[in-house]
């Protein structure tokens, strides 16, 4: 098989594979980060760029992806498989998609390795960004956030598209052959998106008894099962976190190609990794496997986890530190709930038919701040609300007539309704409460958020519900109406004027007697009409 | 060697127009564009890093991947904007994007240049009457570029024929040099204007958008 291969061609020919393996890996994984991804050109080659691609390495990536290959190298029957899956707030899970990185048998003996592999290797990676954003699962994962989350799992072995549901389509991204085996990248996506029942999804038993997930609790709530993967929502460290995971990343060998234009059979590539960029080595080949023995090493399943393995010193400290910068970081502050009783909410969150509305005018970036902004605010109203003392009617009308519309900006005046001199104001405090749990008005909060309001509210409404009555008062806000200096608005108005005394002439006895009256008179009107007719007659004629 | 020759057909809507030819030309632009080479002793080079960037169509749902070359995406806006004033609102016409080499020649004759790649992109331009066929059409033409992209990945990863790796005096009979970032095989982009009768106007637009040795 190798005979025709020179040693340094087949050195070359490996680390090519692997790098290649790494980079595909990095490119799916962050093609479903949910946000655009963008990467200068250099025209100096800076030699870490393999396959003369800028395409950033994210360390836990790199890391997992290490971890799974565990020393080997994608060869026939043994590939490299990518998962994307989605995981819903409520714990529902579904497989997206599974990229194969496969080796066949199939040899091109006369290739050149340093020359021709690398380029072809160079052009499929570009076919991977480009396939990438054709999947349906990029969109789904552009709009991941508080609905759902997007998941990536690596492992190595053979492939598993069980998970993918009828109907799913394979797309090649292309293929480069070489002198031991022909590469093949394809991806096999889902077509039906039907969910699948959360009982259905427990019943596949985890492989292994490893500690999941020792973070704040998925939004799914409880433990995540092990053969979940990991978010896709990681957001680069800056400069100076780089050092998380320094071990992993200077453990890549650098790249400094350089290409002869002789003729191809004589071609001469130098790689040689650059002396400024690695400071402490480690090899692949001697990384201990971090498990506990006896495990099946081809079909490792990437988990959140929090293992510390004994070997793989600063690993523990690489691991949580990441970790949790994976919790805060990210687009939407994660899929994850990073503080408790705050949710993330997502810039361009979509719900899914199962999940409850959305979080309207909320961007991902200002959550926290809006968060605490709404609160602040809420705050502030309760405390008015308490503080003012309806003794005065037209005081409390005003205040009372500071309702907000669906669409009106927030007042900050206070509001009460408690006691005052209008019809069915034992209701009044209930429409408050409408419009304080408008989700309309606010975004809901998350059910494990104490809210301040709820006991305002409650101490609230015992004071206005002195007066009953046979039928509720629906809370009434006239769109559009102002919240004027003027106490009478249009609202007001007309919950004043709602029942006017009836008119003296539409009352029973009295019509009754006026018609008694009207024929009474009748004959005499009938006398002076005669008398003027002449009158009449030249009006008439005046007309005409 | 014979040229090679892709045809890709779409139907769009007028204000698609734009956004799905970028979107093509830039896919095929991203798999035959290189890093700008450094020539060093010996007949050595190396290559620069080629950059890529996510755009976003805003009238179509869809996202491609262009290289990250300000230079080259106001080339291809510039070609793609004069076909798409010349296209009318109901037409159809035809973005050509073709590789070629230059070869020399010699004097008097001039350089030869040789297309080993032509990319022919069909435009098929529609009316829709009202908003909710045009939100159909986005998600539908959304879909047909993502088909497209795939064809040309399908054709791209055959590993056909490309131009052999040239020495320095002759690179520019290969690429094109004049970018800062990057460096596309040499290309030019063409189109042409089908009246409502499918026949081809006599007056046919060529414009050549880069010659780098134009003397």
């Amino acid at each position: 098989m190798d005979s025709g291969l020179s040693p340094q061609d087949k050195k070359d020919l490996d680390k090519f594979i692997k790098f290649f393996a790494l980079k595909t890996v990095q490119v799916i994984v962050q093609a479903r980060l949910g946000e655009k991804i963008g990467t200068r050109s250099s025209s100096s080659p800076t030699g870490s760029d393999w396959f003369n691609l800028a395409i950033k390495d994210i360390p836990e990536v790199t890391h997992e992806a290490k971890k799974a290959l565990a020393g080997q190298l994608p060869g026939i029957g043994r590939s490299m498989c990518v998962e994307i899956s989605l995981k819903t707030s409520e714990g529902d899970s579904m497989e997206l998609e599974t990229w194969c990185l496969e080796m066949n048998e199939k040899c091109d003996k006369d290739i050149k390795v340093s020359y021709t592999v690398y380029n072809r290797l160079s052009v499929l990676l570009k076919s991977l960004l480009a396939i990438t954003r054709v999947t349906p699962a990029y969109k789904l994962s552009r709009k991941q956030g508080h609905d759902y989350v997007i998941l990536y799992r690596i492992y190595f072995g053979e492939v598993q598209l069980n998970g993918l549901g009828e109907g799913f389509q394979m797309v090649r991204v292309g293929v480069v052959g070489t002198p031991v085996g022909t590469v093949t990248l394809t991806c096999a996506y889902r077509t039906n998106l039907a969910f699948m029942s959360n009982r259905q999804f427990e019943r596949s038993a985890p492989i292994m008894g490893i500690i999941v997930d020792h973070f704040v609790d998925p939004p799914g709530g409880g433990p995540r099962p092990v053969n979940m993967g990991h978010p896709c929502n990681y957001r680069a460290p800056d400069e100076d976190d780089g050092g998380q995971y320094a071990g992993v990343q200077d453990s890549q060998e650098v790249c400094t190609t350089s290409f002869s234009t002789s003729p191809p059979s004589q071609c001469v590539c130098t790689l040689s990794p650059s002396p400024s960029k690695l400071s402490k080595p480690l090899p692949l080949d001697s990384l201990p496997l971090p498990l506990a023995p006896g495990l099946v090493t081809h079909t490792l399943y990437a988990s959140r986890l929090s293992y510390h393995p004994p070997a793989f010193a600063g690993a523990a400290e690489l691991c949580h530190p990441a970790a949790n910068q994976v919790l805060h970081a990210g687009k939407d502050h994660g899929g994850v709930v990073p503080v408790p009783g705050q949710p993330p909410h997502g810039a361009d969150a979509h719900p899914t038919a199962e999940n409850a509305a959305n979080t309207p005018g909320s961007s991902g970036e200002d959550d926290g701040l809006t968060h605490s902004g709404e609160r602040r605010r809420r705050r502030r109203r309760d405390e008015g609300r308490r503080s003012a003392s309806p003794s005065d009617p037209v005081v409390s009308l005003n205040a009372f007539t500071r309702k907000i519309g669906a669409f009106v900006n927030k007042p900050n005046a206070p509001v009460t309704a408690s006691s005052l001199d209008l019809p069915f104001a034992a209701f009044a405090p209930r429409g408050l409460d409408l419009e304080e749990n408008d989700p309309m008005v606010q975004p809901p909060d998350s059910p494990t958020c104490p809210s301040p309001l709820q006991a305002s509210l409650h101490s609230q409404g015992s004071e206005g519900s002195g007066q009953q009555d046979d039928f509720v008062m629906v809370d009434f806000r006239p769109a559009f109406s102002k919240d004027d200096l003027l106490p009478m608005d249009l609202g007001t108005f007309y919950r004043e004027f709602q029942n006017p005394p009836q008119l003296a002439s539409l009352s029973l006895h009295i019509s009754a007697q006026s018609m008694a009256d009207d024929l009474d008179s009748l004959p005499e009107k009938l006398a002076v009409y005669e008398k003027n007719i002449d009158e009449f007659d030249a009006f008439v004629d005046m007309l005409q | 060697m014979n040229c090679r020759s892709e045809v890709l057909e779409v139907t769009v809507e007028a204000r698609q127009v734009e956004e799905a030819m970028l979107a093509l030309l830039h896919t095929i632009l991203l798999h035959r564009s290189s890093g700008k080479f450094h020539y060093k002793k010996e007949g050595t080079y190396s290559i620069g890093t080629v950059g890529t960037l996510d755009i976003d169509c805003d009238f179509i749902d869809f996202t491609f991947v262009r290289v990250s070359s300000e230079e080259l995406d106001r080339v291809i806006r510039k070609a793609v904007s004069e076909f798409k004033d010349a296209l009318s609102s109901d037409g159809m016409g035809q973005i050509s994007l073709e590789f070629y080499q230059k070869k020399k020649s010699r004097w008097p004759f001039s350089d030869e240049c040789i297309p080993w790649e032509v990319w022919s992109i069909k435009v098929n331009v529609v009316n829709l009457a009202n908003e909710q066929e045009r939100q159909i059409c986005r998600e539908k033409v959304g879909e047909k570029l993502g088909e497209k992209v795939i064809n040309v990945v399908e054709v791209i990863n055959r590993h056909e024929y490309l131009p052999k790796m040239p020495t320095q005096s002759d690179v520019d009979n290969v690429f094109d040099t004049s970018l800062k970032d990057v460096q596309p095989y040499l290309y030019k982009i063409t189109y042409q204007i089908t009246d409502s009768l499918g026949t081809s106007v006599s007056t046919t637009m060529r414009r050549l958008i880069k010659d780098t040795l134009a003397l």
